[in-house]
């Protein structure tokens, strides 16, 4: 690894762009986005920026239970992050359906089905500051070229 | 020394590119800090523009579907090429470009460079929102354009002649004042901050007109934004802070005088909310045609 690419990786880490993504959310997980940019958590000191277009995100937060109609939505968005980019799921919902789990209109599948997920935050919804933890977690895999997005690029021009 | 070489050195160098940009860098992370610090936050590290920078760098460039490549790649270089060559005209200390007699028209004309390209970004990505965030910049710089030009026209006219170096060296009076002023009016809308960020709204049209660019040439974008900054700054106090006969004191005037107006915009910015296009446009056309008006005045009075 030469130096300016040295010094990108470090970039990725210290710079995560994050775009949210409410999936079927009852709103719960993304107001607790909301404080993370206030003073009481400040995710600026970590160069946290919130963008409302995909196109400008290294991190996508996926929230809420996913349904059939948001599927498509998803896939349309991730596609449209730039690489190298991470994924970071918020809350029960995209893990499992939650409480939702088996309605009709819920696809009761993981979001591991559908994108590939880096880090899972829990909690119903998750607290501020494991949120904030996410996408540190997310920030150092980007930095290390271990999210599954680069993995997979990195294999595949292997073979 | 060679003109072509001291044009390039002026254009790379100092106070060019690899001057620039540093001091760009710092001046965005001054105004980011403020607003943290104003807002009771901590703000973010030092590095944080240069971090950004060198990551958008190293992503991936997503070009939409149906857009021109060469056009969608080309506007943030010229964005970028047009900021600095501007920079390099102005007569910092030790700037090696001889001046040149109507240099405060081509200045002129290369400030608007970069608006151009912002408002054709928008319009070429074929987004909705970069689309409105293009006819809103558009609209803007009609708005915003006529007190920053007369307070240049004026001190011209008072120094009787388009060179920039006679504007910097032009007897200090009541005309420098009311252009300053003038100037000053123009500044926030000029710089995109807060009574007048109406193109890059991030809240009502998601982002600027630069919402559909990512990687390499979005980091281009922000890279003459932040040139952009030290070149108003900088023309600021090289027009309107009287000169010493020393360099170096000249230097430090200047670089204090920019990071003193930074602080002014910024403080501005974070007291005030968002206003909408038309009244935005008839601060502009009321208060800034008065003091254009005043401004003239003196400079015919005298
Ligand atoms: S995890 Fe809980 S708070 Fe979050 S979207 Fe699901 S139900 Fe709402």
């Amino acid at each position: 690894m030469n130096l300016i690419e040295r010094v990108v990786a470090i970039s990725r880490r210290r710079s995560p762009w994050i775009c949210r993504l409410n999936a079927g959310s009852c709103n719960g997980c993304d107001i607790e986005i909301t404080p993370l940019l206030s003073p009481r958590y400040d995710a600026e000191q970590l160069g946290v920026e919130l963008h409302g277009t995909p196109k400008h995100a290294d991190i996508v937060l996926i929230s809420g239970t996913l349904t059939l109609r948001s599927r498509e939505a998803i896939l349309d968005i991730y596609a449209q992050v730039p690489n190298p980019k991470a994924v970071v799921a918020l809350g029960s919902c995209p893990a499992s359906g939650n409480v939702f789990a088996g309605s009709p209109l819920v696809l009761s599948e993981s979001l591991d089905s559908v994108v590939p997920v880096d880090v899972w935050v829990p909690g119903c919804p998750p607290r501020p500051q494991a949120i904030l933890d996410g996408i540190a977690r997310a920030a150092r895999l980007l930095e290390d070229g271990a999210t599954k997005s680069q993995l997979q690029n990195w294999q595949g021009r292997l073979s | 020394m060679n003109t072509v070489w001291s044009y390039l050195i002026a254009f790379a160098v100092w106070p060019g590119l690899l001057f620039a940009a540093p001091l760009g860098w710092l001046e965005l992370w001054f105004m980011r800090k403020l607003v943290a610090r104003l807002q009771g936050r901590r703000g973010p590290p030092f590095f944080q523009p240069f971090f950004d920078f060198m990551k958008l760098l190293g992503k991936q460039t997503v070009i939409p579907r149906g857009v021109s490549r060469g056009i969608f790649l080309a506007l943030p270089l010229v964005s970028v090429g047009a900021v600095t060559a501007a920079l390099a005209i102005v007569p910092l200390p030790g700037n090696p470009v001889p001046s040149l007699p109507g240099d405060v028209v081509l200045l002129l004309y290369l400030m608007e460079v970069p608006v151009l390209c912002e408002v054709l970004a928008g319009y070429v990505s074929r987004s909705i929102y970069g689309q409105v965030a293009a006819m809103r910049e558009a609209l803007l710089s009609l708005a915003y354009n006529l007190p920053f030009l007369v307070a240049i026209i004026a001190m011209a006219q008072e120094a009787g002649s388009f060179r920039m170096s006679a504007l910097q060296a032009a007897p200090y009076g009541i005309v420098h004042l009311l252009a300053g002023v003038t100037f000053l009016l123009a500044l926030p809308a000029r710089m995109k901050l807060n009574p007048f960020s109406i193109a890059n709204a991030e809240h009502e049209i998601v982002a600027d007109s630069h919402i559909e660019y990512s990687g390499p040439p979005l980091a281009l974008f922000k890279l003459s934004h932040a040139v952009e900054l030290v070149l108003l700054t900088e023309l600021f106090a090289v027009v309107f802070i009287p000169a010493t006969p020393w360099p170096l004191v000249n230097l430090l005037v200047y670089l204090a005088a920019g990071i003193l107006v930074l602080g002014g915009v910024t403080l501005l910015a974070t007291a005030t909310a968002r206003l909408r296009l038309a009244q935005a446009f008839r601060f502009y056309w009321v208060w800034g045609g008065i003091a254009s008006a005043v401004t003239m005045a003196a400079t015919l009075v005298r």
